[in-house]
């Protein structure tokens, strides 16, 4: 008979576990000494200019933003599909979610022109459009998953499990496809298609499973909690089928962007003739994120290391993803006059130079760091984690 | 017990010191200079109490509609009120600025808004 | 029987009466409308009645000239700082080549006043917002410079303020963190005056800029359109700007 499992919060040495959090208050204030500097001087004193817009603090925080919709994925496994394997890890799946999430919308609304302005940004909402409800998505978002994650951990509420679990997985969708459009709606050359939204649904379902067992391993690490290979071989299957899929939409995008005539300039830019972008799109996002992870996953026999490594590179390969897709899509021009040379003092017509600056990327750091600290501390506060991960679940989902 | 003590000490030296603050004027009074003679839109204890809420309504009413009468507008509080000396509101002994400033209350206007009026021979700054 | 006689009645009277008052209320705003489209007056609101728009023929505009792009740096307050890159640039000439035939040309961009404006549509706070005269603004009382209207505007129409302002025109209020574009010299249409790009034009006699509204056929900008060909930028993006041009 199956025992039923014991979740225990983090205990462990009480100095080990302080000096985690002063490592971790290291970016956290860092990207709060940035933050107080780029907002008194203004954008300025960043890399930004008129031409490239958003720079390495949206890369941060769209990465944290599509990792957090993606992280959720094996608690839906769980609660909505019936994998009850996957059932130990849901609370941690949750809360990594919500973690992530809160990271990136923090470098968000930290990088705002007027960030003294942020209550505006959340009382008055622009209804007219679908782009700006996407307040209510963040917030929505964080509101079911934070009532499914509770309803897991309260054993009154276990049987309410399914239905916040439907609507969490319902947000998650609704989240993840919105973030996708918000670039496919674009009108920017390398922007501006459709497949956007499933391209990054199987982004962050990639990029949120590879840091979730990165962070499953590393706690049971920390505290010698036994994990099954049967539990890691089915979390590294899954972690295989969306990194798959991330490469095949990226492939899909990509050709299609340069078969159909009015793109061609822009793919060609990115695939070969964007330099830096060029770079990071063939080696980060392709070969560090899809191909090299692949080659580690899709064995039979996969070592804890080999799996752990094959996720760091995956989140690596994310984040470049982030850059050609943040900054290389903007760095390429906006065509007014198809078919023309334009050129004029304001860089119409040329490919826009950008260098991220140091405060920039300490607050994109900043934003990683208030992720890991809201994972550090949840684990320490909460019984989330199963003493043991290596029995075979009970009939519970 | 020794909390409690102490609680109760802090909030008995923090009413002290604010009574005191206001006994000494270690914070000097608004210096308000009306240079300009005639009167103001309205009187003045209606100024002072309604005057945030007046730019807060008039200021949609001209943005979103393109109402620019001149009773409510903020700069001619500016072109009106702007000291002689400096020509400006804010800075030392500056209209808004030494009231707000006693009042501890953040000028978020002048960060867009011009402290100077516009110069009478046409001529833009 | 009577009771239904009766219901039937009071059925057809309430239909009557508010048949009577739609109509009242529908004609009513027409009434009214009718009435502001001569001059407005300052304490009246804009209306849909007008649609401020430009009219610009690229035949005239030299290369090299750039009167327009001066006048609208002088009005309004937009300084030279020496960085080009985070400068704000409402108007700019465009320089175009056609490398196949090897014609040049030379047109005016600036904030194109779309009717439907993807910077709306995207601004999270509703404050870049189209007035009811067409003209497309930001109302930077409730911008937080999240620059989302940046990345949506294909015509590159939108700048940011990288740093604190000081002697800003006090017509023209700018901030530091805000979006900001051509405002059509918004503060001088209100007071029957031309943008100032537009009267720099005529004044130096290229006459290359026309401004009016679209929507009253008496009008010079009206007419023109009505009679000679005009196109938009990027016309396959159906945003229907308030900005057309001749000789594209």
């Amino acid at each position: 008979m199956a025992e039923s499992l014991i979740y225990r919060e983090l205990g462990g040495t009480s100095r080990r576990y302080w000096r985690l959090l002063a490592l971790l208050a290291v970016p956290l204030a860092l990207g709060a000494v940035s933050y107080f500097y780029m907002e008194h001087y203004g954008h300025i004193v960043t890399g930004m200019d008129n031409q490239i817009v958003w720079g390495m603090p949206h890369v941060f925080a769209v990465f944290l933003v599509i990792a957090a919709t993606g992280a959720l994925n094996v608690a839906m496994a769980a609660s909505v599909f019936g994998k009850t394997t996957y059932r130990p890890v849901a609370p941690l799946s949750a809360l990594i979610s919500l973690a992530l999430l809160a990271g990136g919308l923090a470098v968000l609304m930290l990088d705002l022109g007027r960030s003294d302005r942020m209550i505006v940004a959340v009382t008055r909402l622009n209804f007219q459009s679908i782009f700006a409800l996407r307040v209510i998505l963040y917030d929505g978002f964080m509101a079911s998953v934070g009532v499914y994650f509770w309803f897991l951990l309260e054993r009154r509420m276990n049987r309410y499990i399914k239905p916040a679990a439907i609507l969490a997985f319902l947000w998650q969708l609704l989240l993840v496809t919105g973030t996708g459009l918000e670039f496919g709606f674009n009108f920017r050359a390398a922007y501006d298609s459709v497949l956007y939204a499933p391209m990054f649904i199987a982004f962050s379902s990639a990029y949120g499973t590879a840091i979730l067992i990165l962070i499953l391993l590393a706690v049971c690490r920390w505290e010698d909690r036994p994990v099954s290979d049967e539990l890691l071989r089915r979390l590294k299957n899954l972690l295989g089928i969306f990194v798959g899929a991330s490469l095949f939409f990226a492939v899909l995008f990509l050709s299609s962007k340069h078969e159909l005539a009015r793109s061609r300039d822009v793919a060609r830019f990115l695939l070969f003739d964007g330099g830096v972008y060029t770079a990071l799109l063939w080696l980060g996002q392709l070969g560090i994120g899809a191909i090299l992870p692949l080659a580690l996953l899709l064995r039979s026999q996969v070592s804890r290391a080999a799996l752990a490594a094959a996720c760091a590179l995956v989140v690596l390969g994310g984040l470049a993803q982030m850059y050609v897709t943040l900054i290389g899509g903007q760095a390429y021009p906006q065509i007014l006059f198809p078919g023309l040379v334009e050129s004029s003092s304001f860089f119409d017509g040329e490919i826009h130079p950008y260098t991220p600056s140091v405060p920039e990327v300490l607050l994109g750091l900043g934003g990683v760091g208030f992720a890991a600290a809201i994972v550090a501390v949840a684990l320490r506060a909460l019984a989330m984690l199963p003493e043991r991960l290596d029995q075979t679940a009970g009939p519970q989902a | 017990m020794h909390l409690h003590g102490l609680v109760r000490l802090s909030a008995c030296l923090a009413l002290a010191s604010a009574a005191l603050a206001f006994a000494s004027d270690r914070v000097p009074k608004p210096v308000i200079n009306i240079d300009k003679p005639g009167k103001c839109v309205e009187d003045t204890a209606t100024m002072r109490r309604e005057h945030p809420d007046m730019l807060k309504h008039q200021r949609d009413l001209t943005v979103h509609e393109g109402i620019r009468t001149r009773e409510h507008s903020l700069k001619e509080c500016v072109g009106c009120h702007a000291s002689r000396k400096t020509g400006s509101v804010l800075g030392e002994n500056g209209f808004c600025q030494s009231c707000h400033d006693y009042a501890s209350v953040r000028l978020d206007c002048f960060g867009c808004h011009a402290s100077k009026p516009k110069l009478t021979n046409g001529a833009k700054p | 029987m009577s009771t239904d006689a009766n219901e039937a009645l009071s059925r057809r009277g309430f239909l009557a009466i508010s048949a009577a008052t739609l109509g009242g209320v529908m004609l009513a705003p027409g009434i009214r409308l009718i009435e502001i489209a001569g001059a407005r007056a300052p304490e009246q609101a804009v209306s849909r009645q007008v649609r401020w728009g430009l009219l610009i023929d690229t035949n005239k505009c030299a290369p090299g000239c750039d009167d327009c792009v001066k006048a609208c740096a002088t009005e309004n307050g937009i300084k030279d700082t020496g960085h080009p890159r985070t400068d704000a640039q409402w108007i700019r000439k465009v320089e175009l080549k056609d490398l196949r035939s090897g014609r040049t040309h030379s047109v005016p961009v600036m904030c194109q006043h779309c009717e439907h404006p993807p910077c709306v549509d995207v601004c999270p706070t509703g404050a870049s917002f189209k007035r009811a005269d067409g003209i497309v603004l930001v109302d930077r009382h409730t911008c937080i410079g999240c620059r989302y209207c940046m990345m949506a505007c294909p015509y590159k129409a939108r700048s940011i303020v990288f740093q604190e302002i000081t002697d800003q025109n006090p017509d023209v209020p700018r901030g530091n963190g805000c979006a900001e574009g051509c405002t059509l010299c918004v503060h001088r249409i209100d007071h029957d005056r031309q943008p100032a790009c537009v009267e720099a034009c005529t004044r130096a006699g290229h006459n290359a800029m026309i401004f009016g509204d679209l929507n009253d056929p008496q009008s010079e900008i009206a007419q023109r359109v009505a009679k000679y060909a005009s196109t938009h930028i990027r016309a396959d993006l159906k945003l229907n700007p308030g900005v057309r041009y001749q000789g594209l």
